[in-house]
């Protein structure tokens, strides 16, 4: 019996000691081959010009300026929405009632439905429907809004990344002690003053958090731009939300399938996936921090 | 007596299915200070909760009766709950100052009433800490953050922060629970005080704590109030066996 679990002991620690191994290795394996590979190309030439012969050349300077346009107005959309959303589930609505219960199936589904679906939604619903009717009815039918551009894009991107603002606000709210709530209450404050002065100020640790965490999702999402407004290559920077723009992910896309000379755009793609990588693991490494700091700040 | 500013009539209040008070009849007499006792579990805080409609932020509370505030009964379909709230200040059993600074915790009922003059706001700030006795051991760090006071102190900023508000009745539930000594004694110090302008209701544990600071003593037992008189006759010559069984430490 004892040599049975003695078996089992060893058999589970070797197990857990290989996966953790394995996922390590993963990281490390990603991280020095994007480093290797593109680190003679990372410079500021690089990152500040414009991809020249046909992407064999230059830098990717548009594509990090198409991302960064793409997470700002993402924000824009998506955070004030989700936050007004958290507060209502948390503060407004009863636990067990109907409508809060259907938003929370609501936002659990969306969290898993993949970012392809949401692609073809913000085609048939934004491109099609809302950019082609606002184009009927304010434009007498002239082309403008019913194509895909960074707004579009932008918008798509906001409802996927929706569920992860929704979610880290509403827990953020809940760790605002029911004695501050109180307190204010017993001061004669209303509800919505007792929200605005006391819930939402202690809880914009948790709203910076959930910002962060979906725009560093944003950054990395290809898939539900690909129909509504990347775009291959562009002469010129978008200038207005009905233009088109360029992204990192897609461009480390397009520059793998598309090229016509793989050795020579290689090292422009690894460059190019490593600034992404940097990109995403800066943001997720300032949510941790900031959501240590909410932690420690709750206990 | 003093006249009653509190009246309560056969007030009952069913948590979900459990009776957590039962038919409380009671007169608080205007600007003294009146003491419930009793032990854990006996309805005198959720007692204490009725009288500035705390209780209504919990969904299963059922109330019936009527609880009379200088002749309105506060449980009417028309009270603005917010306006009664300005009315009677709460003092909590945990202090519960806000993540902001000294000045603006005091500030905070002020801004909320539409006080937004900075003159008017100081003069609001100094006058309620210094009623609340804090004043000296703050005035030079009023823009610091409030939860950087020690636990008697943040307690009596929260006394003024209520003061600020300028309420006629102050709720006191069991103010001094989680304080020393000294920090205790200077609550209650500040609460002999404060009953020459504000009605007092204190919940409170300690005995003789209530044999100290309050005119008159409640004693709750399993939902139902045993007894209520002047604090010197409860504490001497009590008329029921229960309460002269509490009070002696027979039980609770």
């Amino acid at each position: 019996m004892r040599l049975k679990n003695k078996i089992i002991g060893g058999a589970i620690t070797v197990s857990s000691a290989l996966s953790v191994i394995l996922i390590i290795a993963v990281i490390v394996i990603i991280l020095v081959v994007t480093i290797i590979g593109g680190k003679d190309k990372l410079s500021w030439e690089f990152l500040t010009s414009f991809p020249r012969e046909g992407m064999m050349e230059g830098g990717i300077f548009p594509a990090i300026y198409g991302t960064a346009l793409l997470v700002i107005i993402m924000s824009i959309a998506a955070v004030p929405f989700g936050a007004i959303t958290a507060i209502y589930l948390s503060e407004y609505a009863h636990e067990k009632s109907w409508l809060a219960q259907t938003i929370r199936f609501a936002v659990r589904t969306l969290a898993t439905v993949p970012s392809i679906i949401f692609g073809l939604f913000g085609l048939g619903f934004f491109i099609q429907f809302v950019g082609a009717g606002m184009d009927n009815w304010f434009l007498g039918g002239q082309l403008k809004w019913a194509q895909p551009n960074i707004l579009w894009a932008s918008l798509t991107m906001a409802l996927l990344t929706l569920p992860v603002v929704i979610v880290s606000v509403e827990e953020a709210i809940r760790t605002v002690p029911r004695e501050l709530r109180e307190a204010s209450l017993a001061l004669g404050a209303t509800k919505w003053q007792t929200i605005w002065k006391v819930v939402i100020p202690g809880s914009i640790s948790g709203i910076m958090t959930g910002t962060i965490l979906a725009v560093s999702r944003g950054a990395g999402e290809v898939a539900p731009i690909l129909f509504t407004g990347a775009a291959y290559s562009l002469a010129t920077l978008p200038t207005s939300l009905s233009d088109q723009f360029m992204n990192l992910g897609y461009h480390i896309y397009v520059m793998s399938t598309q090229s016509s000379n793989v050795d020579q755009t290689l090292p422009i793609q690894f460059a190019t996936t490593l600034v992404l990588l940097m990109l995403t693991f800066t943001l997720n490494l300032t949510a941790v921090l900031i959501r240590s700091r909410l932690r420690r700040r709750v206990k | 007596m003093k006249e009653a500013k509190i009246i309560t009539r056969d007030l009952t209040l069913h948590y979900g299915q459990k009776m957590a008070l039962n038919s409380i009849n009671i007169q608080i007499p205007e600007k003294e200070v009146t003491a419930f006792i009793g032990p854990s579990g006996c309805g005198k805080s959720t007692f204490l909760r009725c009288l500035n409609r705390m209780n209504d932020l919990i969904p299963s509370v059922k109330i019936k009766g009527e609880i009379v505030i200088d002749g309105l009964n506060i449980y009417q379909k028309k009270i603005d709950v917010v306006n009664l709230r300005k009315k009677i200040g709460m003092v909590f059993q945990k202090s519960n100052p806000f993540a902001k600074s000294i000045f603006e915790n005091i500030a905070y009922g002020p801004r909320i009433n539409g006080h937004n003059n900075m003159h008017k706001l100081k003069e609001i700030v100094e006058t309620s800490l210094k009623n609340a006795a804090i004043w000296d051991e703050v005035k030079d760090r009023l823009h610091d953050s409030a939860l950087g006071l020690s636990g008697g102190q943040q307690q009596r900023l929260c006394i003024a922060r209520t003061l600020a508000v300028e309420p006629e009745i102050i709720l006191m539930d069991e103010p001094a629970s989680a304080l020393d000594p000294i920090s205790t004694g200077k609550i209650e110090e500040l609460i002999f005080e404060l009953k020459k302008k504000y009605t007092i209701v204190i919940v409170t544990h300690n005995m003789q704590q209530a044999a100290r600071v309050s005119d008159y003593t409640a004693f709750f037992y399993l939902g139902e109030l045993i007894e209520h008189g002047k604090t010197r006759k409860i504490f001497t010559t009590p008329d029921i066996k229960q309460t002269e069984e509490y009070i002696t430490g027979r039980f609770g």
